[in-house]
């Protein structure tokens, strides 16, 4: 129970504040992030390796998640309100993700052991 | 008393609040906001813009030394040049089509592909290319310097900083700035001013925000969503190879996918599309209304929409509604050799 409030209370705070740094001790999770205004609802996560993040998109028109990063690379292809699609980062280093079709829209997740 | 004064203390807090969100509420996205985006480094001056004037006019700009930025951003054309691609160094013919500078102060990038981000990087871009006004930008700072007018000009208007590649970008970028939508019977509108616009008109807005579903591109004041979209538009003979922001960044929605460009005054900047493919509006809304031709990678927004004759005329009604007045623009006596 206490690991899934705290795990309650780390999605409430991705989508509330701007940034998100992980506890030492905490284990990988699973995040989400809200693309709204085009804008997603976080710019820095930090995240153990193996942790991952729903992009849910919570605006009236399509988004498309995707990393060209050397560290690890997708393309979540577009999709509308209120779907969302789940990346688990498994390899250390900073992320760039941007939305293709938006330009301004861009975030870092930071991944580390 | 005490307790009096109190109770109108929180009602007048809570009226301030309730005011301000108010306020706040009554913002109509369809207008401009009145202040001119600017990077920090260039806080626009009046020497400033009056310097990016005589550049954006100054042939000299050019290898040949005959093409200006204003021979293809004409501003008796609405800042475009009315064909369906540009022509550029040696009168050949580029791929795609210009676009206007109305308003791109407030785009978060600069060309159909988006490859740069601010004007500044923007302006240096044509001024090099081969096809365009085929420039090199030391040879043009060299050129310049060696005009007493403009050496006057650059140090008033960027003291110490010299007549470089990047005071040339920042001075055209700052007069860019300054060519900006102006009120549009469509504002007036909006503004409350009923017969501002031809019913016609105002059931072409109610289409474009509904059954035809513009909006999901063409959003806001600017009408326009600063993303890149594959529309399904036919190809020319010229640019079948143009992947346009797909060159850029490498993702698949963007094979053929190119800025969504703003609908002010669009009724001066025929033709349309970034390849130049139709004459007109209605050809436009028809392009749209059909889904789109060439469906390979077709933006998922684009649907068959059903529209009647009438309907589609009321959306080009609607999209003429947005001309606003021309801005007054005096040609500027340039700097002698």
């Amino acid at each position: 129970m206490k690991k899934f409030m705290t795990r309650l209370t780390s999605m409430f705070l991705l989508t509330a504040v701007s940034s998100l740094v992980i506890a030492a001790d905490e284990e990988p999770a699973t995040y989400i992030v809200d693309q709204k205004d085009k804008q997603f609802s976080m710019s820095y996560v930090k995240l153990r390796v193996g942790g991952s993040i729903d992009f849910r998109n919570s605006d009236p028109w399509m988004h498309n998640v995707f990393s060209l990063s050397e560290v690890q690379s997708f393309d979540l292809g577009s999709y509308p309100k209120p779907q969302a699609k789940r990346v688990v980062f498994d390899k250390v280093g900073k992320v760039d993700v941007e939305c293709a079709i938006h330009p301004q829209m861009h975030m870092v997740v930071e991944v580390v052991k | 008393m005490y307790k009096l004064v109190k109770f109108s203390a929180v009602c007048l807090t809570l009226l301030v609040v309730a005011t301000a969100d108010a306020a706040a509420k009554k913002v109509d996205p369809y207008l401009r906001p009145i202040p001119v985006p600017y990077p920090a480094d260039n806080v626009p001056t009046a020497d400033r813009v009056e310097l990016g004037k005589m550049l954006f006019f100054d042939p000299r700009l050019s290898g040949s030394e005959w093409i200006s930025c204003a021979t293809c951003h004409n501003p008796a054309l609405s800042w475009s040049d009315g064909l369906p691609t540009m022509i550029g160094n040696s009168m050949a013919k580029g791929h795609r089509s210009t676009p206007t500078i109305l308003n791109t102060a407030y785009n978060q990038t600069q060309f159909w592909d988006g490859r740069a981000k601010t004007l500044e990087e923007q302006a240096l871009g044509p001024i090099q290319a081969p096809g365009e006004m085929n420039q090199d930008l030391a040879g043009l700072a060299t050129r310049l310097g060696k005009i007493e007018g403009y050496r006057q000009m650059f140090d008033k208007a960027y003291p110490n900083e010299g007549i470089t590649d990047k005071t040339i970008a920042k001075a055209i970028a700052s007069f860019e700035r300054t060519v900006v939508s102006t009120e549009a019977p469509f504002d007036r509108w909006r503004k409350g001013d009923k017969n501002a616009i031809s019913v016609a008109a105002q059931r072409g807005f109610k289409l474009f925000e509904g059954k035809a579903d513009c909006v999901a591109c063409h959003q806001g004041f600017n009408f326009a969503d600063d993303g890149f979209h594959n529309i399904g538009l036919p190809h020319q003979d010229h640019d079948v190879e143009d992947m346009g922001r797909f060159a850029h960044r490498k993702v698949k929605v963007n094979k053929g996918a190119f800025k969504t460009p703003t609908l002010r005054d669009v009724e001066m900047t025929a033709p349309y599309m970034h390849n130049g493919a139709y004459p007109t509006l209605d050809e436009v809304v028809e392009h749209y209304n059909k889904g789109g031709v060439n469906l390979e990678n077709l933006d998922p927004n684009m649907k068959p929409l059903n529209l009647n004759s009438q309907e589609k005329a009321d959306i080009v009604a609607f999209m003429k509604s947005l001309t606003g007045k021309a801005m007054v623009v005096t040609v500027p006596r340039l700097p002698a050799r």
